[in-house]
């Protein structure tokens, strides 16, 4: 692999910036004539707009303009638009209620912007926007979906009847019923996956500058996929002609996801830059963030998983409702369907599966996708039902587990997914001997004796990552494709650059991807530059998330780098007149084998764009560009154990040890590699333990700062015990599977699980809070 | 946050004369800690700002046998390191080290923490269980007389606290157990059993009104100063605070159990 | 507004601001210093910890005004020229960082915590004093094994760790 290459612990190109306070996010962004930009937001989650009277307001200090979504209107930009349609199993296309960047006419979720203020500073528009006064008619509002679904809630849109905005459905209904009806044993839960925030530590911003010379458009955003965010401001919100907007996503804090979708916020500042004649920079503060950022999960699933006499499942049939809040977001659609129930079967063998999956409108935010997107929903439910059986039926949850594990590959299973590779049983043992199963316990007699109770929990996730091919998507209904694109420009001294369409917020790709070339061409990585998240220097990308940038980003730049080095060998052939096939390129030299005779590196590029000796017929230059395009997704699977401690007569649960082994095929930097694997544990375990989004009935949002919604801190969280074992996906070059999300979708059910063992009570939720602990440790006593 | 003016006074005399100029629109700024996020958030919008924290007479603290006396101006990181209080006192600079998160205590003030008597503030259940003495500009009170209730204190307009004095117990011990989100005390109590041989209990962030003293505990306490004391005792539930994080029967259970820790540490 | 004065990485540095001007605003919009960050609006997070009189704090809890006077360290100040500061390598060294954007906070919060425990800081201890300060990345699990290496080669004296209970 060499000291830099595929597998080397390389220390991160990126840092140096990052820890010299010399990054660059958006808000660092300041151009000249730069106003600042503060959004007039609803303080009801329903209400209708009677009026909007701006007139104390444009007599504040410093404003410059108003503007509401009635001037939006006028201006033709458009509705903000759901990227994948689903539909339900009638047939019938989801109900799309419409989502102004701007509202004019109904405000459904307290925080949805409804004007925006320009201003000399962001005080004087902040100052500005308390005053402008919106005359608002109330109306009654609706935040579970379970009450969004009853007879007489509330309604949100006209066009999505009793709240239902599909009802859609996988797998062989009457095959599942069928095996649940004849079963030896029925496991039967209700099961919550709590709503969450998803807090990356930048919050959004955007600074939308026109320029009236060039007619010319640049956005500076917070994004995970600047392209994405320039076609759909261009082609469905007319905002811009796409080849006169620039998109550019510099330094980005952090995503999970919520940095994907394009939020009113962009919209507006851009096209209120066009309207001022003047940049509008607005940025987000936590409060807002946590208004109006997209949420994830909140789920409610009824299941059944049916086992037969031997403990085989037989049959698993899911009904979940899922909270989409007010309006659709950009994939809304996408994660509680194709992104969630293709993943029900786990690890497991089950021959019918059933889903029924019924999205729902709140007065909430917008609800997408948030790290796992699906799969922690998912695996929370598949893991928690099967630890549960084994308790039931008196089987170790190992036990249990081992009996149904998949074992030979390809495996299909009944919800659309083909599971290339992996070795369940491998990842089992290894995390049981990482966590001392054995000697368990022990530990728990121990811990008895100090008045503490000890559990330990297991969970055994499969996921999905790189989600394609494109025509498959396609015929699913994404309305994009999921391919990435690489170019690959050496230049003249045999140093590269790579412009890639994946986009780092934290991943640590201008390390891993120069480790690409450094393995084959041993080039050092200080050669490389990689060059991201700007859409006039990229052509065009798909974006980071879903942990798609190794699977497919990596893919297409070695797709490049393979034409790169046919172009190097032939001109080094030409040049050493000696056969193509013949030719090497290691350690920055090109040689002939067997002989030794060999050009430098740089000499090759030298002579490609001198083109002073090429072979007959070749344009000069080396630079080559390649779209990916993945035949499958690739699947990443792990165990991961954990083991708590409960204070029973507090409720409080501390981690004692937390094991993951996971499955990640193969791996190019296996530092960051388990860095991403911390960060997911850390957010699971916090899903687990932290986190609750609560709305009171009235629709505001309770836990909307750092005061009330529990963020894990260090102080939550134990050193953790991170192994990897590899099985090479079959279906990419490098074989690579992914790991940027696997942390936060296997361990929330391992947490539970632990939990529920330590205190004798399987009725538990998350976020199991101390008190929640508390009640349920009385409960069962 | 709202435009505001900030001023700053070199002497208690000074700031009490801009505090009278402010017609009831100015605020004593110490620490910040508290009022510098109000602001932030414009649930307080003062006219004028007054900074403590460069008057000499509000700071310093002075140790001498078991009397302690600290400025108003001091800082809980400067309670927590200082050897005599240590000393004297280990469970008082304890807690003063628990307070909030490094840079919090660097900047908070003991003066602010009592004058605004925030519902999960720690010091006032250990003043409250201490038997401490709250000094102002004016005249001196005891902590039972100084804290009234929720945000609510004894202290008038154009006071200033200027000090806190106390006799260091025989044995203290301090408890907290935090709110997850906010990290404050979700129920934290100070058990002191005095020098003359009375006992004090003091418990913050539980009660719905404010820190208190769990009479029923002092007294069980007066004849062993051990957790087993407590055994018989149940808290109140309806003096307790309610809310997402606990309910108030939560909260009740959490008193006691929280006293019996503090009463294991005492030293 | 207010004249304010502070001596900011060793040189003085004056402006003119609104007296509500908080100082991580005049260090980021007036002085163009933009390592220092901005996280929550409830003084919970600490991407803007800087050190005021060689002290942490949370720049977005103090006014500039409050600070005139003073002596401010901001995350730029802490290198000297090319050399890292040792708290800087050793995040690098351990992966501490990943996103970048708590990571200034977290380095002055380190580099004060470091100051006031030497080589004697544990585990404990330092998730203990890393309570200010939120990161959604990295799980703290590397920023923990970055700061207590940072300590143990600082070689400095012991105080109390005051998480020991």
């Amino acid at each position: 692999m060499g000291v830099e290459g595929i597998g080397a612990k390389v220390l991160r190109k990126e840092d140096r910036r990052f820890i010299t306070g010399r990054g660059r996010y958006v808000d660092d962004m300041s151009v000249p004539g730069m106003k600042h930009g503060a959004f007039v937001r609803s303080p009801h989650a329903h209400a209708k707009i009677k009026g909007i009277d701006t007139s104390a307001a444009r007599e504040m200090p410093g404003v410059i303009d108003i503007l509401d979504g009635q001037q939006l209107k006028a201006d033709r930009i458009g509705n903000l638009i759901c990227g994948w349609a689903v539909s339900s199993k009638d047939g019938s296309p989801m109900k799309m209620g419409a989502y102004p960047a701007l509202a004019d006419e109904t405000v459904r979720y307290v925080g949805q912007p409804v004007a925006i203020v320009v201003a000399e500073t962001r005080a004087q528009a902040r100052d500005a926007a308390e005053v402008v006064m919106v005359d608002y008619e109330e109306m009654p509002a609706v935040v579970g979906s379970e009450a969004a679904l009853a007879d007489g809630a509330p309604q949100l849109h006209p066009e999505a009847e009793g709240n239902l905005c599909f009802d859609w459905e996988i797998g062989d209904e009457a095959a599942a019923t069928s095996a649940i009806s004849g079963a030896a044993h029925i496991t039967r839960m209700k099961i919550i996956n709590n709503r969450l925030v998803p807090n990356p530590m930048e919050p959004r911003a955007a600074l939308g500058h026109y320029d009236p010379a060039e007619d010319h458009y640049t956005c500076w955003t917070t994004s995970q996929n600047p392209h994405v965010a320039r076609l759909v401001m261009s082609a469905f919100y007319n905002v811009a002609p796409e080849h006169k907007l620039r998109v550019i996503a510099p330094d980005v804090g952090g995503g999970f996801g919520s940095k994907i979708y394009i939020y009113p916020e962009e919209i507006v500042c851009l096209w209120a830059s066009k309207r001022t004649e003047v940049p509008v920079k607005w940025t987000s503060d936590r409060t807002e963030a946590f208004l109006t950022d997209a949420h994830g999960r909140d789920h409610v699933t009824h299941v059944e998983m049916a086992f037969d006499a031997d403990h085989k499942i037989v049959g698993l049939k899911v009904d979940t409702k899922a909270n989409l809040g007010a309006y659709m977001s950009l994939f809304s659609s996408a994660t509680p369907t194709y992104l969630y129930a293709t993943l029900l079967s786990g690890q497991y063998d089950i021959p019918a599966i059933y889903a029924n999956v019924k999205g729902v409108y709140t007065n909430t935010a917008p609800v997408d996708a948030y790290r796992g997107a699906g799969r922690p929903e998912a695996t929370y439910v598949v893991e928690r039902t099967i630890e549960t059986a084994a308790r039931e039926l008196g089987l170790s949850p190992a036990e249990l587990r081992r009996k149904n594990f998949i074992r030979s590959f390809p495996h299909q299973t009944p919800v659309i997914m083909n599971y290339d590779t992996g070795d369940f049983e491998a990842t089992l043992e290894a995390g049981m001997k990482a966590a001392d199963v054995a000697g368990f316990e022990a530990r728990r007699e121990e811990a008895k004796g100090r008045g503490k109770l000890r559990g330990l929990g297991m969970s055994c996730y499969i996921e999905a990552c790189g989600i394609a091919p494109s025509k498959a998507v396609g015929s699913l209904g994404a309305g994009v494709g999921l391919w990435e694109s690489a170019e690959v420009r050496v230049n003249p001294v045999g140093t590269v650059e790579i412009l890639t369409g994946s986009h780092s917020h934290g991943q640590g790709h201008e390390t891993t991807f120069a480790q690409l070339v450094a393995e084959r061409f041993g080039l050092p990585i200080d050669n490389v530059q990689i060059v991201h998240g700007d859409t006039d220097k990229v052509q065009f990308g798909m974006g980071t998330y879903g942990s798609r940038s190794g699977a497919v980003g990596m893919s297409a730049i070695v797709k490049a780098l393979d034409k790169v080095e046919a172009k190097a060998k032939k001109i080094a052939a030409h040049v050493l007149e000696a056969d193509e096939g013949d030719i090497v390129i290691e350690n920055g030299e090109v040689k002939v084998v067997g002989t030794d005779k060999k050009l430098g590196w740089h000499e090759v590029c030298l002579g490609a764009y001198t083109g002073h000796n090429l072979p007959d017929g070749m344009e000069p230059g080396l630079k080559e560009g390649a779209f990916y395009d993945p035949q499958n997704f690739t699947f990443p699977a792990g165990c991961y154990i954990c083991e708590v401690e409960v204070d029973p007569e507090t409720g409080t649960t501390e981690i004692i040890q937390f094991v993951a082994a996971d499955d990640f095929g193969n791996i190019i930097n296996p530092m960051i590699v388990e860095g991403q694997v911390h960060g997911g544990l850390a957010q699971g375990i916090g899903q687990a333990l932290l986190e609750g989004t609560h709305y009171d009935e009235a629709g505001q949002l309770v836990t909307a700062s750092y005061m009330d919604y529990a963020m894990p801190r260090a102080w939550d969280l134990p050193m953790f015990k991170v192994e990897t074992l590899v099985t090479a996906c079959t279906t990419n070059p490098l074989g690579i599977k992914g790991c940027g999300e696997a942390g936060a979708i296997g361990s929330p059910p391992a947490v539970i699980n632990a939990i529920t063992d330590a205190i004798g009570n399987n009725d538990l939720s998350m976020p199991a809070t101390p008190e929640k602990v508390w009640n349920a440790i009385h409960a069962a006593s | 946050m709202y435009e505001t003016s900030y001023q700053r006074p070199s002497s208690i005399d000074e700031a009490i004369k801009l505090l009278g100029d402010g017609e009831g629109e100015a605020k004593l700024l110490s620490g910040g800690m508290t009022l510098i996020p109000t602001m932030k958030q414009r649930l307080a919008m003062p006219s004028v700002l007054i900074d403590l924290r460069h008057i000499s007479d509000l700071k310093g603290i002075s140790v001498d046998g078991s009397k302690i006396r600290i400025g108003g101006a001091t800082t809980h990181a400067e309670i927590a390191r200082h050897d005599g209080i240590k000393a004297a006192a280990p469970s008082f600079a304890y807690l003063a080290g628990l307070i909030g998160d490094p840079a919090v205590r660097h900047m908070g003030t003991i003066g602010g923490s009592v004058a605004n008597f925030d519902p999960a503030a720690d010091y006032p259940a250990a003043l409250l269980a201490i038997g401490a003495t709250i000094h102002t500009n004016t005249r001196e009170l005891s902590a039972d007389e100084f804290f009234l209730g929720m945000f609510e204190t004894a202290l008038e307009e154009n006071e200033i606290v200027t000090a806190v004095s106390f006799e260091a117990p025989q044995a203290g011990g301090w408890e907290k157990f935090r709110n997850p989100a906010s990290r404050y005390a979700m129920c934290a109590v100070f058990v002191a059993k005095r020098t003359d041989g009375s006992v004090g209990v003091g418990v913050t962030g539980a009660g719905n009104n404010g820190a208190f003293r769990w009479t029923e505990a002092e007294s069980a306490l007066s004849g062993s100063f051990d957790g087993s004391a407590l055994d018989g005792l149940t808290v109140d539930e309806g003096a307790m605070m309610s809310d997402i994080h606990g309910t108030s029967a939560y909260r009740a259970n959490l008193t006691k159990v929280v006293a019996k820790r503090a009463l294991a540490k005492a030293k | 507004m207010s004249k304010v004065s502070m001596t900011v990485n060793g040189r003085t540095m004056t402006g003119d601001v609104e007296d509500r001007t908080l100082l991580v605003h005049f260090l980021r919009d007036t002085l163009g210093l933009t390592g220092t960050h901005v996280g929550c609006d409830t003084s919970q997070c600490g991407a803007c910890v800087v050190h005021v009189d060689g002290k942490a704090v949370k720049s977005c809890t103090m006014l500039a005004a409050q600070a005139s006077g003073s002596s401010v360290t901001t995350i730029e100040g802490l290198a000297k020229g090319q050399e890292l500061h040792p708290v800087q390598a050793a995040f690098k060294e351990h992966h501490g960082l990943q996103c970048g954007y708590c990571t200034p906070g977290m380095i002055m919060t380190a580099v004060d915590m470091i100051g006031r425990h030497g080589a004697s800081l544990d585990e404990e201890t330092v998730r203990e004093e890393l309570d200010g300060n939120i990161c959604r990345c990295t799980g703290y699990h590397n920023i923990v094994a970055a700061i207590l290496s940072a300590a143990k080669s600082s070689g400095s004296q012991a105080e109390q760790p005051i998480a020991a209970e």
